[in-house]
């Protein structure tokens, strides 16, 4: 797809400025906070900066099946498509937010829907 | 090449080799996640070498004053030993040398351990009854003071609770652990606003960090929020309020989040109290100690009003209290 997405989208100062308007909008929408609500934010906060990093096309290798144990508790909690797509509406919004060319935000949720079926164990 | 040593054993690192990678190579488990410096899991501790500043990048300041790095990205330029966090226990003798009764529940242990002259006031050691018992006792003290000092509440049935009060006598010697710790004050930004919310005995570490950040010249304004059910429950009013006097920067608040019979407390959950005053935590550091449910349900909020992440620091007091 594209090589230098991560590069276009302004690298790891992008993923720092989005992380916490990400993080803030998903511990804030009811119908996924309980999923990041963990007592340990710090780590929490450190995995929303590695997914940022992996959905902006930069240097984080999570292989599929990577991803399909580091959600499995969550699947077995109810994790589903709903609650996929909220967490994508919400990095959309972020984007937008923080006024990330639309172009790019089309990239960004091409890179997230990749992961969708690792994601949710599908 | 480089020599890691980790439990005593030592390893080797070849050139261009990560700490993660030596280590794993040679046979030792170490928790990992994404090898790329990003998710932490991989944390470890240096207790003699000097960490390349790359492997210590995204950790919070008081983190890496004391050595701690990413295994997963730290390639050694000089022999290094490494711990995984909080494995660094070494035992400490110390003498108790002041009791004081602080409220119904809660007892000051003031211990003297002259091994120990380093440590960051708000940081906890564990204290040992017999080599298999201990329990975490949060510093109130600051390094300056003569002795250690510690907030011990009497918990129904807390068996190492009930031995302090009951038992511990001025010239008992008891062990302790070296302090651990993120939760304490740096003096980086003296300026800064500082918002310490805690409840019960969680004033101890607060108590620490107000006294260190006076003696470090913070300037910034430093709100005190102590909360309890009753006002029974608070202690060391007097003493704060008279610094409060003497520190026009320091702002004391106490709270009773039961039925408040006295103008002179706030009513409502100390959590609560603080977020009104101060709805917008854009640039403050929090500090955050006491009842786990409220330093997660405090931290969050902190975080939502806007407080960073690494600006917010936190020692929940896990009770044993499934324990016998």
């Amino acid at each position: 797809m594209s090589a230098n997405l991560y590069e276009k989208i302004g690298g790891e100062a992008a993923v720092n400025a989005a992380v916490d308007v990400f993080y803030r909008r998903v511990l804030s929408d009811d119908r996924i906070s309980d999923f990041f609500d963990d007592v340990d934010m710090e780590r929490q906060a450190a995995k929303q900066k590695a997914f940022l990093t992996m959905a902006f096309g930069g240097p984080v290798h999570y292989t599929g099946a990577d991803m399909r144990k580091g959600h499995a508790h969550l699947v077995a909690r109810g994790l589903n498509d709903s609650h996929f797509d909220a967490v994508v509406e919400n990095l959309v919004a972020s984007l937008q937010e923080l006024n990330v060319p639309a172009e790019l935000i089309a990239e960004v949720g091409a890179v997230c829907e990749t992961t969708r079926n690792d994601v949710l164990g599908k | 090449m480089t020599q890691l040593n980790y439990n005593g054993v030592t390893y080797q690192c070849a050139v261009n080799e990560t700490v993660l990678d030596a280590l794993t190579r040679q046979g030792v488990a170490i928790p990992s996640s994404c090898r790329n410096g990003v998710c932490q899991t991989c944390m470890m501790q240096s207790t003699d070498a000097k960490v390349p500043s790359v492997a210590q990048h995204g950790l919070k300041p008081t983190l890496q004053a004391q050595n701690y790095f990413l295994a997963c990205v730290c390639q050694p330029t000089e022999d290094m030993t490494v711990s995984l966090p909080d494995i660094a226990a070494r035992l400490l003798t110390a003498t108790v040398t002041a009791i004081r009764q602080l409220n119904d529940e809660i007892m000051c242990v003031g211990l003297h351990c002259p091994e120990l002259q380093d440590y960051r006031a708000g940081q906890f050691i564990n204290l040992y009854r017999d080599v298999a018992f201990s329990r975490s006792y949060s510093l109130a003290s600051v390094p300056t003071d003569s002795y250690l000092r510690l907030h011990v509440r009497r918990l129904p049935d807390g068996r190492m609770s009930n031995w302090i009060h009951d038992q511990l006598k001025l010239g008992d010697s008891v062990q302790i652990s070296a302090p651990v710790g993120s939760c304490f004050y740096l003096p980086d930004a003296p300026q800064q606003s500082l918002l310490l919310i805690g409840t019960g005995s969680g004033l101890a570490p607060l108590m620490g960090i107000v006294r260190d950040a006076l003696n470090q010249q913070h300037t910034g304004d430093i709100y005190l929020y102590h909360g309890s059910h009753d006002v029974a429950g608070l202690y060391l009013v007097d003493e704060l309020r008279e610094m409060a006097e003497h520190y026009p920067n320091l702002h004391y608040i106490p709270c009773v989040s039961g039925n408040n019979v006295s103008v002179h407390y706030q009513s409502g959950r100390a959590v609560d109290v603080a977020l009104a005053a101060h709805p917008n935590l854009t640039g403050w550091r929090v500090f955050l100690c006491g009842n786990p449910n409220m330093v997660k349900t405090a931290r969050k909020k902190a975080y939502l009003a806007k407080a960073a992440i690494n600006d917010i620091y936190a020692d929940a007091f896990l009770v044993a209290g499934t324990q016998p």
